[in-house]
C-alpha cells in the first residue's frame, strides 16, 4: 500500500511530457542558453543538408553538437576531428532522439577567446584616447595620382587590388610597400611600410589590405602600434582586411574601412576612367558650343557694325553734300541766267545812250575830225600850207595835206 | 586671363591638362576676349582635350615597388 501511495504522489509522465519537461528545464537556465564550451572535435559529419554534426569531447565526457546550415555558412574555420575549439551556443533537447545537445552558432579555435578579450580591451582604450574619432578621418582624394599599397607581395589581395585599379583608373601609379601581413614580423613590417611610403613617395592614398583568414591570421591588424602608425600616416589610409564580417582595430583607425581588398581599391578610385571620359566629352562639347556661340556673337556684332558704319559713313554724307551741291548749283545757275538777262537789257540801254553821245554818231552824219600832231584842229590859225593832217571820218582815217588857206 | 601658361601640351599630366581645359572654358564663358584671342584659347583647348583623350586611351597602370628608400620595377608574378 505504501508503494501505491508513493506512486500516486507523483505525476504520471508520458515519455513525451517528461522529455518536454526536461527540455523546458534546460531552456530556462540562462547559463545554458549562452554557453561557451571548450573541447575537442570528434565524429565530425557534414551531410548534404549543409548542417554540421559533431561531438565535443574532453577526457571526462562528450557533448553532442549541431550547427545549422545558416550558421555553418558563416564559419570560416575548416573543422577537423581532433581540433581543439571554443564553441558557443545553447543547450536544448532533441525530443525525438532523446538527446540533449548544444545548438552551435560560433566555433573558434581554442585560445581565440582570450584574443577576443584582448581585442575588446585595446579597442576600448584606444577609443577612449580618441583615436577612432570621426573628426580624425581625413578625406579620401577623388582622383589619386599615386596609390600606395601595403600588403603581401604574393597574396591574392594584391592581385585583386591591382586588377581593380587597372580596370578603374589605369592613369594612376601604384607603389607597393611589401610586408608580411601575418605572423610575428607582420606588425613591424606594416608599420615600416606605412612610414616608408609616406616618407619616400607621399602617396595620395594608402591601401592597407590582406585577404581573409582566422582571427590569429588577422591579428597584426589589431596591433596597437599598427593602429598608431595608421593614425600618424600623412596620407589617408583605406583598410581592406579579411572579409565583410571581420573588423580589426586597423579598420577603426583607418580613414575609410572597406570590407575587402577589392572594395578598398574601389573606394580609392571614386572617379573611374569612364567618368573621366564622360567629363572630358562634356567639357569638350562645352568648349565647342562656347566657341560656336562666340563666333555667332561676333558675326552678329560684325553685321551690326557694318550697318552702323553704313549709317555714319562719309559716303552717305558725301551723297548728301553732292545732292545739296547739285541743288545749289542749279539754283545758282538759274540766278545767274536771270541776272545775265537783266544786265543785258541794261547794257543795251546804256549802249544806246553812249552811242548817242559818241562823236562817231556825228561823224556818221558826214562830219570829220581833223587832227594835226594828235591835236584836233578847230581853228585855221592852227594850220599852214603843207601841214600834214589826219582826217577821221565815220569808218576810218586818212592822211591829208594843206594845199591852201581860205 | 592673367594666367597664360604655354607649357607644351604633351608635357602635361592628365590633371594639369584637364585643369587648364576647365580654365579655358571658364574664360571663354566670360566672353571677354577678342575673337582672335578666343580662337587661340579654343585651339589650345582643342589640343588639351585631344591630349587628355589620348592619355585616357593609352593609360596603363604603372606599378613599382618600394625597396628600402628606392623604387624598383615590380613584376606582378614575382
Amino acid at each position: 500500500m505504501e508503494q501505491l501511495a508513493l506512486f500516486n504522489a507523483f505525476p504520471r509522465w508520458t515519455v513525451t511530457t517528461l522529455t518536454r519537461h526536461l527540455r523546458q528545464l534546460l531552456e530556462s537556465d540562462a547559463s545554458l542558453q549562452d554557453a561557451w564550451v571548450q573541447g575537442e572535435i570528434s565524429n565530425l559529419a557534414r551531410p548534404a543538408s549543409g548542417h554540421i554534426y559533431l561531438t565535443l569531447k574532453d577526457s571526462g565526457a562528450s557533448l553532442r553538437c549541431v550547427m545549422w546550415r545558416r550558421e555553418a555558412a558563416n564559419l570560416r574555420l575548416t573543422l577537423q576531428d581532433g581540433m581543439a575549439v571554443d564553441v558557443h551556443g545553447s543547450i536544448s533537447l532533441y525530443e525525438a532522439g532523446g538527446q540533449y545537445q548544444l545548438y552551435v552558432d560560433t566555433i573558434r579555435p581554442l585560445g581565440e577567446g582570450a584574443l577576443y578579450q584582448e581585442f575588446l580591451r585595446l579597442k576600448a582604450a584606444l577609443e577612449a584616447e580618441g583615436l577612432f574619432d570621426v573628426t580624425r578621418k581625413r578625406p579620401i582624394p577623388q582622383f589619386p595620382r599615386r596609390i600606395g599599397i601595403v600588403t603581401s607581395p604574393t597574396g591574392a589581395a594584391l592581385r585583386d587590388m591591382l586588377n581593380t585599379l587597372r580596370r578603374r583608373l589605369p592613369l594612376a601609379e601604384v607603389i607597393l610597400a611589401p610586408t608580411p601581413v601575418q605572423g610575428d614580423e607582420a606588425p613591424t613590417g606594416i608599420i615600416s611600410a606605412l612610414q616608408a611610403l609616406n616618407r619616400v613617395i607621399a602617396p595620395d592614398v594608402i591601401l592597407l589590405a590582406r585577404g581573409g583568414g582566422s582571427i590569429e591570421d588577422l591579428w597584426a591588424f589589431n596591433d596597437e602600434k599598427v593602429v598608431r602608425a595608421i593614425i600618424e600616416s600623412a596620407a589617408p589610409v583605406i583598410t581592406g582586411v579579411g572579409h565583410e564580417t571581420d573588423f580589426t582595430l586597423a579598420d577603426f583607425a583607418a580613414d575609410l574601412r572597406a570590407p575587402t581588398p577589392t572594395a578598398a581599391a574601389e573606394l580609392a578610385t571614386q572617379v573611374d576612367i569612364l567618368e573621366l571620359k564622360t567629363s572630358l566629352a562634356e567639357i569638350w562639347s562645352g568648349l565647342c558650343s562656347r566657341m560656336v556661340a562666340l563666333v555667332q556673337a561676333q558675326r552678329e556684332l560684325a553685321a551690326w557694325l557694318d550697318n552702323r558704319l553704313k549709317f555714319i559713313s562719309p559716303e552717305r554724307r558725301l551723297q548728301t553734300e553732292r545732292q545739296r551741291l547739285d541743288e545749289m548749283s542749279r539754283r545758282w545757275y538759274a540766278a545767274q541766267v536771270h541776272g545775265l538777262l537783266f544786265t543785258e537789257e541794261k547794257f543795251k540801254g546804256l549802249e544806246n545812250r553812249l552811242l548817242a553821245l559818241s562823236p562817231l554818231a556825228v561823224l556818221r552824219r558826214g562830219y570829220a575830225v581833223i587832227t594835226k600832231n594828235k591835236k584836233v584842229v578847230t581853228s585855221t590859225s592852227q594850220i599852214q600850207i603843207d601841214d600834214p593832217l589826219s582826217v577821221r571820218i565815220q569808218d576810218g582815217e586818212f592822211k591829208a595835206r594843206v594845199t591852201g588857206t581860205g | 586671363m592673367a594666367k597664360t601658361e604655354t607649357k607644351p601640351i604633351d608635357k602635361l599630366t592628365y590633371e594639369q591638362a584637364f585643369a587648364e581645359l576647365e580654365t579655358i572654358v571658364g574664360a571663354l564663358e566670360t566672353g571677354e576676349q577678342a575673337l582672335d584671342e578666343a580662337l587661340a584659347l579654343f585651339e589650345r583647348g582643342q589640343g588639351l582635350s585631344k591630349h587628355c583623350a589620348e592619355l585616357l586611351d593609352k593609360a596603363e597602370l604603372k606599378i613599382r615597388k618600394l625597396s628600402g628608400e628606392t623604387l624598383e620595377p615590380f613584376e606582378e608574378n614575382e
